[in-house]
């Protein structure tokens, strides 16, 4: 980081941060230029329409730090009423973490366990369904500088980054000159299925709108047709809403490439089908190496949801959906699920960290949410912390915390924050939990005494 | 499922609803969520002008979208030239969205969120602006 301070007469102290990192997408830009005056960005060079708005509405807001059951409250008021929830509780529930630090993410894991709670993150209602498909299929991967340097087709399947992440063609997939591709664009041909014809479709040489609900039937169809087998025409336009010929088309387009992409999007996991539409995506790209090196990447949307797969996976052995009541972690989708545990009316408390469930959960499980405490971090006033039981205030992560992300690809990238903010972070807040948690659950042992947590009603209070 | 205004003027018409991203909404989450930006994305409706025509619905009409799990009433605008396809409707992902999803994964921890059955009917605008929403039962 470079900061070039300069003076002005009566403006506040201009700071300039060099390389910043935008945390608003997986796309997690690091080339940005932010101008700063005291606690607030005016301007961010090279960020997108959606980098910008983060930047520049990410503030230091007049909000009390900590609210509990409405009413403010000091931070350690909020942690010591937090632990208390959590610790009590008989099933509790910690998710989100898909925006904020791998440090906090680490801190969340480590509580969770302590709880013997069930861990899940965003990733579960976003490509969770892809997770459960890389279990099963396995992924052929690359990172986006390999997409940039060597990518000459390129496919986005069921993802609209025009509107989800607007760098991503200029950044890495479609419009850099590369190694492999001097002459960027010109290098490449840009296919996009999807059943609407997004702001991404407009940016392709080719669009094939396929039907509603038809994504399984139009990779098994390209499957097929990469193994050379014999299709009814008639049957495949009436199963996927395209002529053949279009596959057939698509398929001799995908062999003859040199390096081919598929990105991915929710068009897939949100759809039914989900995790079956996933492994037929991943099992095409698979069969594609019989013929030439093609890969595929789902495009992640939280700027650390990449981190929390990786954090989680490394602390536990799963991605999400993890189960750490019998002191050793437990994986099923399904579950043990953030929406599925709700849902079901199963947790009796729960840890909302940097996500917004209220917002985005089915109605069975926000009413459930509704019913039972619960503590929520989030830098911004949500749905979901507008119910919480104990509402924490947090600094907002790249913007005035420090740490590490992981970038849609899994490569780790580190923060570079602007202004420090009067707020505590998340790991702090986390930390502080977790503190009082092992004090009240696993007391440090006396001799002769057994080693067996506490009961919850020993707490101290 | 209580009932909100008019229905004399359009029977239940059937279509896919596809939630999905857009800029706006991304802005929004940003600007915060209670902010004019993010309410009114999440809480419009879009349609293909055939079938705006068909119904004979004008930008800013009213109607009712219905699942088996829930309902909202929201404007509804035409789509921009040909972003979407006779038969489908698109909307923000938002708490209305959200409320036209069941809770069953099927397995995979992820309600089914797009690609949804719903039903379609004109209905008057309420009192209070944008984003009535009746859950089931």
């Amino acid at each position: 980081m470079i900061d070039r301070e300069r003076s002005g007469a009566a403006e506040p102290e201009l700071k300039i941060v060099e390389d910043a990192t935008c945390t608003f997408c997986g796309c997690v830009c690091d080339d940005i230029e932010l101008h700063v005056q005291g606690d607030r960005i005016v301007e961010a060079k090279r960020a997108c329409v959606l980098g910008t708005a983060w930047f520049l509405n990410h503030h230091v807001e007049d909000r009390p730090a900590c609210l509990i059951r409405g009413k403010p409250a000091s931070v350690e008021e909020g942690i010591h009423e937090a632990a208390r929830i959590l610790a009590e509780a008989k099933y509790p529930l910690v998710y989100g973490l898909s925006d904020t630090t791998v440090e906090a993410q680490r801190v969340a894991a480590s509580l969770a366990d302590w709880l013997g709670a069930c861990l899940d993150t965003t990733t579960s209602v976003c490509h969770g369904p892809s997770g459960m498909a890389f279990q099963g299929v396995g992924e052929v991967t690359c990172s986006l500088g390999e997409v940039r340097n060597r990518g000459d087709l390129i496919i986005f399947w069921g993802s609209n980054p025009a509107e989800s992440h607007p760098r991503h063609f200029t950044k890495y997939s479609l419009m850099p000159k590369g190694l492999f591709v001097p002459n960027g664009r010109r290098d490449r041909t840009c296919v996009v299925v999807d059943v609407r014809k997004t702001k991404s479709a407009k940016a392709a040489d080719i669009f094939i709108q396929i039907k509603p609900r038809a994504d399984f039937e139009a990779l098994w169809t390209l499957r097929a047709l990469a193994k050379g087998l014999e299709l009814d025409a008639r049957q495949v336009e009436q199963d996927t809403g395209q002529p053949l010929a279009v596959w057939q088309d698509l398929v001799e387009r995908m062999k003859r490439a040199r390096f081919g992409v598929i990105f991915f999007g929710m068009g897939l996991t949100m759809t039914r089908g989900k995790h079956a539409n996933s492994e037929a995506l991943l099992a095409l790209t698979r069969d594609l190496n019989r013929h030439t090196r093609f890969v595929c990447k789902p495009n992640r949307g939280h700027g650390n949801v990449t981190g929390a797969d990786n954090v989680v996976s490394w602390r536990t052995g799963f991605p999400f959906g993890v189960n750490l009541a019998r002191g050793y972690p437990r994986f099923n989708p399904g579950e043990y699920t953030a929406a599925d545990v709700l849902a079901r009316g199963e947790a009796d408390a729960a840890l909302i960290l940097a996500s917004d469930p209220m917002a985005n959960f089915s109605q069975p499980a926000r009413e459930h949410l509704k019913r039972i405490p619960y503590v929520a971090l989030d830098p911004k006033e949500t749905p979901t912390t507008r119910h919480a039981t104990v509402a924490f205030t947090v600094a907002t992560y790249g913007i005035n915390v420090p740490g590490t992300v992981y970038r849609m690809d899994d490569v780790p990238i580190p923060l570079r924050p602007a202004f420090p903010s009067p707020f505590p972070s998340d790991q702090e807040i986390l930390e502080g939990i977790e503190r009082l948690v092992r004090q009240w659950k696993y007391p440090r042992p006396q001799p002769g005494l057994s080693l067996r947590p506490a009961a919850a009603g020993s707490l101290h209070r | 499922m209580e009932t909100h205004g008019d229905q004399r003027a359009m029977a239940e018409e059937k279509f896919i609803l596809i939630p999905g991203r857009t800029s706006r909404q991304g802005c929004g989450i940003s600007e915060g969520k209670f902010g004019t930006n993010y309410r009114e994305e999440i809480q419009t409706l879009q349609m293909s002008p055939q079938d705006m025509a068909r119904l004979q619905l004008k930008d800013g009409d009213w109607v009712r979208v219905a699942t088996e799990h829930g309902s909202v009433e929201v404007p509804v605008v035409a789509a921009k030239a040909d972003e979407l396809p006779p038969g489908v409707l698109f909307i923000a992902y938002g708490e209305l969205s959200s409320r036209l999803m069941g809770a069953d994964t099927h397995g995979s921890g992820m309600p089914t969120s797009k690609g949804l059955d719903v039903t379609l009917t004109k209905c008057s605008p309420p009192e209070m602006p944008a984003g009535r929403h009746t859950p089931a039962n």
